[in-house]
């Protein structure tokens, strides 16, 4: 009640558009020394005293608070409360820019050991949650984004508060863009739902089954199983839940597509290394998944650099780390080709026990350099959070890259194999080797290419992981039967058999994982693919033919 | 399907560094003019394959507590000389190395086990051959050994008080709970208790929601969108028991589909310091977890231990060095020891039965606070604290239970009928309605 009741003032003061003006009263005073004491409930207290004064200054030092950059100093006999800035360091001292609480007037650098953070707990957040939202909301709301204007419309509906109708009506109003004014009307006509006379209800009820709003679910059922309502309330709110639950199916629908098609792009990228590998030169590459390891252990070097050289560039780390990553796994894939495995080829036991030797290498090597544990790569920013597709339905940004990525990918190897001349040679050493050396192909030269581009393929897809999974030593092993598992099923020596795979892999996976739940799906899935394979061997794509390797 | 225990046992292993350590750092230099002749403990714990990177830091608290204990004398005047050997995660090899230990070394007592199963494979061997183990890993329950100390929570120790926590209004007053754990015992059985509990305060069966992933499982979209449909009413809260190596990609996924800690926290139970050292924490911010022991636990007791631990590993040039982490299985292996050491010393003997009848009601100072054997039953009396994970992957102690919780082996909410006894009955007993 309270809450609501500050909400309330807030947003009379928004309409007036006048700050308060009791700035540093004694009571605000009292409040900030009270937040450095050592006792919860003051401190909360603290902190609905500062939010209440609905004074911008105090509102800076409660999300200050809320990240942690809040600290209490001794001056004198007296705590001084101080909010930190940049931190540097100086010899073995940590040093940090402080400014005065209010006025964020300057006070010099110091040491961090003199400071006591003034550690903003669960609870201490929960209570600046409601002040900031609301300072957040006015903000948003204003705001030339229309994502964040519909982020600001979705709270707002949330809380269902009367005192907020008004704003949300003058928003309505001056709303451009569709989507935004959608969840704008949600907002409203939750407020009415919650708040408005029997006829209110229904045109509200009506609406809200028209923006197929899931966040109105609860209230609607509320409503429909509601002995005091009338008749006709309750009907609109079940024909509204109905149009709802229709349009749910849909979204889990579209959801679910999403859903394959991102697991088949991650499937797809791992394996189309191998594909190129296993399927053009019929080398059993068992070391698959360890360049898929280096690839994003490079991408953690990068990543290391440019925090440690450019930090205002970080976010660019993840466009340098693509190529690196390549580049290092095709550089080893090379290093393994010509050092080794040319000299086995037509021997696929003894390339796929040397393979294997090369993996636990490159496997201890990592082990023994980076160490045991797992290593951390953050994402950029541009690959956190999601991109709303529709009413109910966020689709990660991180797997939106990856499908793109693996698209392009694809759309590359395509180009190279079919439109280029290496590829021409590369695909007449695949089906004649002895033939295209007669003609004046250099097959080794091609052999390695072939194997770089594969290798490189797959420091590209370790590079990509690092972005949804684990980055560790032992990372290669958990992809390389999948990897396999693709290749295999799509057919040895066919492109097309292994994105046609993926994506069939990929989507039953997903298409059953709803109903089964992720143990049994995969469980289902290495069935099919048995069953499949006994059916037929050579896969989706057999190769026929004189292939020279068959 | 093996039964794992709790952590995630596909972490790399720490394989040939473990071995080599182990020959380096095994036996510490004995103290002083002491005349006895050393006793032998046995230390049992994986120092190579996938089990090696959580247990490598039970041998190394162990040790460290071994060399306190000799630099002030030993037990009952005598030396301790740790065996040290490598089951290396492989579960048949435990039940071979635990025979080895009682049977060709004679130790007086062994510290060793994390995963259920090594544990489960072990325990005939110490209970065909009298032998004394303290096992310090919180675990499912359901077992009552007169040949084991369980020095590790009991479901009621951690599972309980953690979803307490989320329907008290201080920690949000949560009315619907998704259990999410991967798939094999410990998540089962956890899950059984937490929806026996659930159910009991009154949660309707529609407000609970259960779902499993297999070992390293990555890909949690379906999850996460299945917890988003949950959660769209508010008042929505995750309960989670998924190991180790998928915790990365799940909160990941969590916070991208746009939940965030706010609105809808997850509750780990598997989650604690070792696991976040080398985990992109940005995600996880924010988010709880429930043990018996934080490395923020401010107490005198617990700085003295936490600066010993990193003194010790930086001393003995253990990977990681002064960076190295405290958490809650390796409180529970050091102290075990000096609980052993008491019920030695307040027995006047070595031998397994006089021990095993003096640890009963033993009290120790730990790190944690006072922590108190039980009289009967053969588990610890333990505190169960919250923590919201902070970025710099430690944990902010934002509850903690009011005294010790009295350790219940057999869960009241699934085997009401069931005790644990050892000094009235035996073992494993039928309580009268």
């Amino acid at each position: 009640m309270t809450r609501s009741l500050l909400l309330l003032s807030l947003l009379v003061t928004w309409l007036a558009g006048v700050p308060a003006s009791h700035a540093q009263s004694p009571e605000a005073l009292k409040a900030l020394a009270d937040l450095a004491a050592d006792n919860a409930e003051k401190r909360e207290a603290a902190v609905n005293v500062l939010g209440g004064t609905r004074d911008p200054k105090w509102l800076e030092l409660l999300a200050a608070l809320r990240d942690g950059n809040v600290y209490a100093r001794t001056q004198g006999k007296a705590l001084e409360v101080v909010v930190g800035g940049t931190k540097s360091t100086k010899g073995d001292a940590e040093l940090i820019d402080i400014a005065s609480a209010y006025t964020r007037t300057a006070l010099g650098t110091v040491p961090v050991a003199s400071l006591t953070e003034i550690a903003a707990d669960r609870r201490l957040r929960i209570a600046i949650k409601p002040f900031l939202d609301a300072d957040e909301t006015r903000a948003q709301l204003a705001s030339a984004d229309p994502e964040r204007r519909r982020g600001a419309a979705l709270k707002l509906g949330h809380q269902a508060d009367a005192s907020a109708a008004v704003v949300v009506e003058a928003a309505i109003a001056k709303e451009s863009v569709d989507r935004v004014r959608e969840t704008l009307q949600q907002a409203q006509a939750l407020i009415r739902l919650a708040h408005g006379q029997a006829a209110d209800r229904i045109l509200a009820a009506q609406s809200l089954g028209n923006l197929h709003s899931f966040d109105a679910m609860p209230a609607l059922q509320g409503l429909a199983a509601d002995p005091g309502a009338s008749r006709a309330e309750r009907d609109a709110a079940t024909h509204a839940i109905r149009q709802i639950e229709r349009w749910s199916l849909l979204v889990r629908t579209v959801e679910t597509l999403f859903q394959g098609a991102s697991l088949a792009s991650i499937l797809l990228l791992m394996a189309l290394g191998l594909a190129i590998v296993f399927g053009l030169m019929g080398v059993i590459n068992m070391a698959h998944g360890e360049l898929m390891a280096l690839g994003a252990y490079s991408t953690f070097v990068v990543q290391n650099v440019f925090r440690a050289r450019w930090p205002e560039a970080f976010d660019a780390y993840f466009v340098v780390a693509l190529p690196v990553s390549f580049v290092v796994a095709a550089v080893v894939g090379v290093i393994l080709e010509r050092g080794v495995i040319r000299r086995l080829y037509g021997r696929p036991l003894e390339t796929l026990l040397l393979t294997w030797g090369a993996s636990l290498i490159i496997q201890q090597g990592l082990r023994l350099w980076f160490g045991a544990a797992n290593v951390d790569v953050s994402s950029p920013s541009w690959l956190s959070g999601g991109f709303a597709l529709m009413n109910g339905l966020t689709l990660p940004v991180n797997r939106l890259f990856i499908i793109a990525l693996a698209a392009a990918s694809v759309g590359g190897m395509y180009g190279l194999l079919f439109r280029t001349g290496a590829g021409l040679r590369i695909r007449a050493v695949t089906q004649n080797r002895a033939m295209s050396a007669c003609l004046g192909v250099r097959a080794g030269w091609v052999d390695a290419t072939t194997f770089a581009l594969g290798a490189g393929l797959a420091g590209l897809a370790g590079c990509a992981l690092t972005q949804i999974g684990n980055v560790g030593p032992s990372l290669g092993q958990n992809y390389i039967v999948d990897s396999f598992m693709v290749v295999v099923t799509g057919g040895v020596g066919k492109l097309a058999g292994t994105i046609l795979a993926a994506a069939g892999i990929g989507g039953l996976n997903k298409g059953i994982e709803p109903a089964l739940g992720a143990v049994f799906a995969k469980v289902a899935i290495l069935v099919m693919v048995i069953l499949f394979l006994q059916r037929r061997p050579a896969g989706l794509f057999a190769t026929r033919g004189r292939s020279a390797e068959a | 399907m093996p039964t794992y225990s709790r952590r995630d046992f596909l972490k790399s292993g720490l394989a040939a560094a473990g071995a080599g350590l182990a020959v380096a750092h095994g036996v510490p230099a004995l103290v002083g003019a002491q005349s006895k002749e050393p006793v032998k403990i046995g230390v049992l714990h994986s120092l190579s394959g996938t089990m090696a990177i959580s247990e490598v830091s039970l041998r190394d608290v162990v040790l460290m507590a071994v060399e306190e204990i000799n630099a002030k004398g030993g037990v009952m005047g005598r030396p301790i000389q740790p065996v040290v050997v490598d089951p290396a995660s492989n579960w048949d090899l435990f039940a071979e190395k635990a025979k080895q230990l009682l049977l060709q070394d004679k130790v007086a007592v062994v510290f060793g086990c994390w995963t259920s199963v090594s544990r489960k494979s072990v325990l005939p061997v110490f209970e065909n051959n009298n032998g004394l183990l303290f096992y310090p890993v919180q675990y499912e329950g359901e077992e009552c050994s007169k040949n084991v100390f369980y020095t590790g929570a009991t479901p009621n120790q951690q599972l309980i008080p953690g979803a307490e926590y989320l329907m008290s209004k201080e920690g949000g007053a949560y009315k619907k709970f998704y259990l999410l754990g991967t798939d094999y015992v410990f998540p089962r059985t956890a899950n059984k208790i937490l929806r026996a509990f659930l159910v009991a305060k009154g949660v309707p069966a529609d407000n609970i929601a259960e779902e499993y992933t297999p070992f390293s499982h990555q890909d949690y979209q379906t999850i996460v969108g299945k917890i988003k449909r949950f959660s769209s009413g508010g008042n929505a809260c995750v309960l989670s028991t998924i190991n180790g190596d998928s915790n990365v990609p799940f909160y990941k996924e969590f916070a991208n589909q746009g939940l965030r800690s706010e609105n809808a926290p997850i509750m780990a139970y598997s989650v604690a310091e070792d696991e976040l050292r080398g985990m992109d924490t940005s995600a996880l911010v924010g988010h709880l977890a429930a043990w018996n022991y934080f490395q923020s636990i401010e107490n005198a007791n617990n700085k003295k231990f936490v600066n010993a631990f990193k003194d010790y590993a930086q001393k003995k040039g253990l990977p990681g060095g002064a960076k190295r982490v405290t958490d809650d299985p390796m409180e529970a292996g050091y102290f075990g020891v000096y609980i052993w050491k008491q019920a030695v010393e307040k027995a006047k003997s070595f031998d397994v039965d006089a021990v095993r009848k003096a640890v009963y009601g033993q009290t120790f100072a730990a790190p944690s606070g006072t922590i108190k054997m039980h009289e009967s039953n053969h588990h610890t009396y333990r505190p169960v604290l919250i923590g919201e994970i902070l970025k710099d992957g430690q944990f902010k102690i934002i509850s903690r239970t009011k005294g010790l919780v009295e350790p219940e082996p057999w869960s009241k909410y699934t085997s009401p009928d069931k005790g644990c006894d050892w000094v009235k009955h035996q073992g494993t007993y039928q309580k009268k309605a």
